[in-house]
């Protein structure tokens, strides 16, 4: 880590002056170089040809680090990873900052760091950004935007009025992790686990479906907050179809559902940041489903369901033991229970 | 895992369902008292599974449930006293009071922090010794041992900034309410298995030979739930009402002694307004004297007159086995759990909540 | 009401006297600190039903498997009693 000036982000790295221009000097230009950033300019001028998505988000995660990974590295993946599911190869980022007064310099190093290797790793690049400090008390230690453009692929055509009965839901890999990994450092909930974030970029994979599946890819989600069960509630409802699931079918690592147990929360509902819900057509979900698991990355990808006609707009789901219930969405935030 | 999984074995559940239909020659209501078994039966589809013939009702056994909105109001104006941080499972905090729940206080920017345990809260006290730490404790004979521990180990450490709104609820006396009724249609009882893993067997022999109700304590897996019903079914086949015990891995015929005498060395037995049902004599805990330093309501002077509850919820009903959810005017319309009208559609374990997220309605 | 889950003793982590210790347990492989007070007869290696941070109980193995013996044993009582038809 290069010298700061203070251990500490202070009002002063937020004004534009001399400490503002150090900071960004040493610990943001010189890690993220590239053509565009070096320009130091308010914007980036860049060249694009075709048909491109765009997408921005936010991150306020707490707490800012976690098992597996940071607030940098769900930054940059989310970001490309809502990119992926619109069928685009996310090509260039910004990226901007909104630090509390006090966020120790270190912890700002840590985070850009990981920065740079997740946008490596997705293989984007950051070309433009901001930076504002907030008095103490107004944010959280580090809130993050980015937004980002991609290129979409000449096969994509993604779309949920494409879905039709018989087609098949493929989730790509264990669910709530990433959920879990977060709570296991919450204040007061605390435990011992193994079980890491699972952030990834997901732009790699989605491109070799495309690929070799194109229009038979009828729909792609990462699914982020509330978990699959909010992503098939959303595909149900803006579809009007019923979409079936097993949850026999359902990949949950034991970690994860010992913590579910402890905590009484239904993994459906947690959430992930490296898992996808893909819904293709019958005929290619046997080889988009092998395709997923030839990789280390998502070889617990698993067909869950499917979509029907029946039980139209609603997600009914086959329990283990044999009964079916309906998945619905939840009024709010998942909390853990004791009754 | 072990003990959860072996007990969730669809062939097992299957052996079970056929020997339940085989056996059941007439209509049976059963209640389950608890809304842990509630959330199992549903979440696992089972009710759909059984005879047309058995209807099972859901009791009134969910602290969020029976939380009285006056407690939930004293638990809300203690969050917003600038000084301390209120302590909560993560059950209460949807709960409506007369005004708001303690989520949306917490939006208003109270200290309001959700803990696995009261154990942690003891912590709490003990890293910010400038602040009062109070532990909102609810719930049932399961788990008043782990909050009046909290209190031993507060007075222990001297802590002088730890205290406990106490708002405990006992299963048998409401049992007595509910069998009391005269439009009762309940024939037999599933027991709450881990508030008889507490408090063993005892309290249930009288309450089955009074009421001629067969009583047989259940665990909270698929298979423990389907071996209950078909326990409970084989007595009222058979003209029976004997306490029985399926959850025998658990729950020992005295209960678990050294949880009862801790309960005892803090709590005393009191009268308790159950939300919906009313006030049930001698039907819950609070803390006694011996601790009163311990006790948020004392401490803390709260005087609030209690707050009216909802005219529309019929929640009274439905906890007591005369109403099922769908017989609510409200349900699903009025009421859902994003704007609930009563507790039982914010608990994840509520009657109507459990309905409105499982059953295809 | 009272979500108590099994969990395994890992290891005992510290004995303030006779009957007050705390424990890793097991829950499928997460680890966390669990009170053993209401448990004195547990060791490592036994299962204990956990609420709220506490071990209620103690689970007893033979008591566990009886379920599974239970609809056959339940069939050949009902051979032994005589029929009425």
């Amino acid at each position: 880590m290069p010298k700061f000036d203070f251990e500490v982000i202070t009002m002063g790295h937020g004004s534009g002056g001399l400490l503002t221009h150090r900071l960004l000097k040493s610990g943001v230009f010189d890690i993220l170089k590239n053509e565009w950033l070096d320009q130091q300019h308010d914007g980036a001028i860049l060249n694009i040809n075709g048909k491109i998505a765009f997408s921005s988000d936010s991150y306020v995660v707490s707490p800012i680090f976690f098992p597996g990974g940071n607030i940098g590295d769900l930054a940059i993946n989310g970001t490309v990873n809502d990119l992926a599911m619109c069928g685009a190869n996310a090509e260039y980022l910004s990226l901007s900052f909104i630090i509390e007064e006090g966020l120790r310099m270190e912890e700002l190093w840590q985070i850009l760091l990981t920065i740079k290797k997740a946008a490596d790793k997705a293989g984007v690049v950051v070309v433009t950004g901001d930076t504002k400090v907030v008095e103490k008390g107004k944010g959280d230690k580090i809130f993050i935007n980015t937004s980002g453009i991609g290129n979409i692929h000449p096969k994509a055509n993604i779309h949920h009025n494409r879905i039709k009965e018989g087609d098949v839901v493929i989730v790509s890999g264990n669910i709530a992790s990433h959920g879990i990994a977060i709570m296991s450092v919450r204040e007061g909930l605390e435990f011992e686990t193994t079980i890491e974030t699972d952030s990834l970029p997901l732009n790699h994979m989605v491109m070799l479906l495309l690929d070799q599946f194109g229009e038979n890819i009828k729909f792609l989600r990462d699914a982020t907050r509330g978990g699959i069960a909010s992503v098939l509630n959303e595909v149900a409802e803006i579809t009007s179809h019923g979409i079936y699931i097993d949850q026999k079918l359902i990949p949950v690592e034991e970690q994860v559902d010992g913590a579910c147990e402890m905590l009484g929360l239904d993994p459906l509902y947690v959430a992930n940041e490296g898992v996808f819900l893909c819904i293709v057509d019958a005929e290619s979900a046997n080889d988009a489903l092998n395709l997923l698991k030839s990789t280390q990355k998502f070889d617990h990808a698993s067909i869950i369901g499917h979509v029907t006609t029946e039980n139209k707009g609603k997600v009914i789901m086959k329990s283990k033991v044999g009964g079916t219930r309906m998945v619905n969405f939840l009024p709010g935030e998942q909390l853990p229970r004791i009754c | 895992m072990k003990y959860l999984s072996e007990f969730r074995d669809p062939a097992l559940v299957e052996d079970f369902l056929n020997e339940i239909h085989k056996i059941t020659t007439q209509p049976w209501t059963l209640m389950e008292i608890c809304g842990g078994q509630t959330h199992s039966l549903v979440k696992n589809g089972i009710p759909a599974l059984l005879p047309d013939k058995i209807t099972l009702v859901h009791g009134p056994g969910c602290p969020v449930c029976v939380t009285s909105i006056g407690i939930i109001d004293e638990a809300i104006y203690l969050a917003q006293q600038r000084d301390i941080i209120l302590c909560s499972f993560g059950d209460m905090l949807r709960v409506p009071g007369s005004q708001k729940s303690l989520l949306e206080v917490k939006a208003e920017g109270a200290d309001v922090r959700i803990l696995y345990s009261p154990l942690e809260a003891v912590k709490l006290a003990e890293e910010n010794p400038n602040k009062q730490v109070v532990f909102f404790a609810v719930g049932f004979e399961t788990t008043a041992p782990a909050n009046a521990l909290s209190v031993v180990l507060a007075a222990q450490y001297k802590l002088e900034n730890y205290s406990i709104l106490a708002s405990h609820v006992l299963v048998p006396p409401a049992m007595e309410a509910i069998l009391s009724d005269e439009n009762n249609t309940i024939d037999a009882f599933l027991a709450a298995g881990h508030v008889c893993t507490i408090m063993g067997l005892d309290e249930y022999y009288p309450i089955a030979q009074k009421y001629k109700c067969p009583i047989v304590v259940t665990g909270f897996e698929p298979v423990d739930l389907l071996q209950g019903i078909l326990m409970a079914v084989t007595q009222l086949e058979k003209g029976e009402y004997k306490v029985e015990n399926q959850y025998s891995r658990s729950v020992l015929p005295q209960g678990n002694l050294i949880a009862q005498q801790t309960i005892h060395q803090v709590f005393e037995v009191n009268d308790r307004v159950w939300r919906g049902i009313g006030n049930i004599p001698q039907s819950g805990y609070d803390v006694n004297t011996v601790f009163k330093k311990y006790n948020a309501r004392l401490k803390f002077n709260i005087d609030i007159i209690p707050a009216e509850e909802n005219k529309e919820c019929i929640s009274g009903d439905i906890m007591k086995g005369l109403k099922k959810p769908k017989q609510c005017p409200n349900f699903g319309t009025k009421c859902k759990p994003e704007h609930p009208l009563g507790a039982p559609m914010v608990s994840s374990e509520g009657a109507c909540a459990a309905y409105y997220h499982y059953a295809e309605h | 009401m009272c979500l108590a889950i099994p969990g395994k003793i890992i290891e005992i982590t510290s004995q303030l006297d006779e009957t007050f210790r705390t424990a890793k347990v097991s829950f499928g492989g997460i680890l966390k600190e669990i009170n053993l007070y209401m448990t004195p007869d547990a060791h490592i290696g036994d299962y204990v039903l956990v609420h709220v941070g506490v071990a209620i109980s103690k689970v007893d193995e033979e008591e566990a498997v009886k379920i599974f013996s239970y609809l056959k044993d339940m069939g050949e009582v009902e051979e032994l009693e005589p029929s009425n038809d």
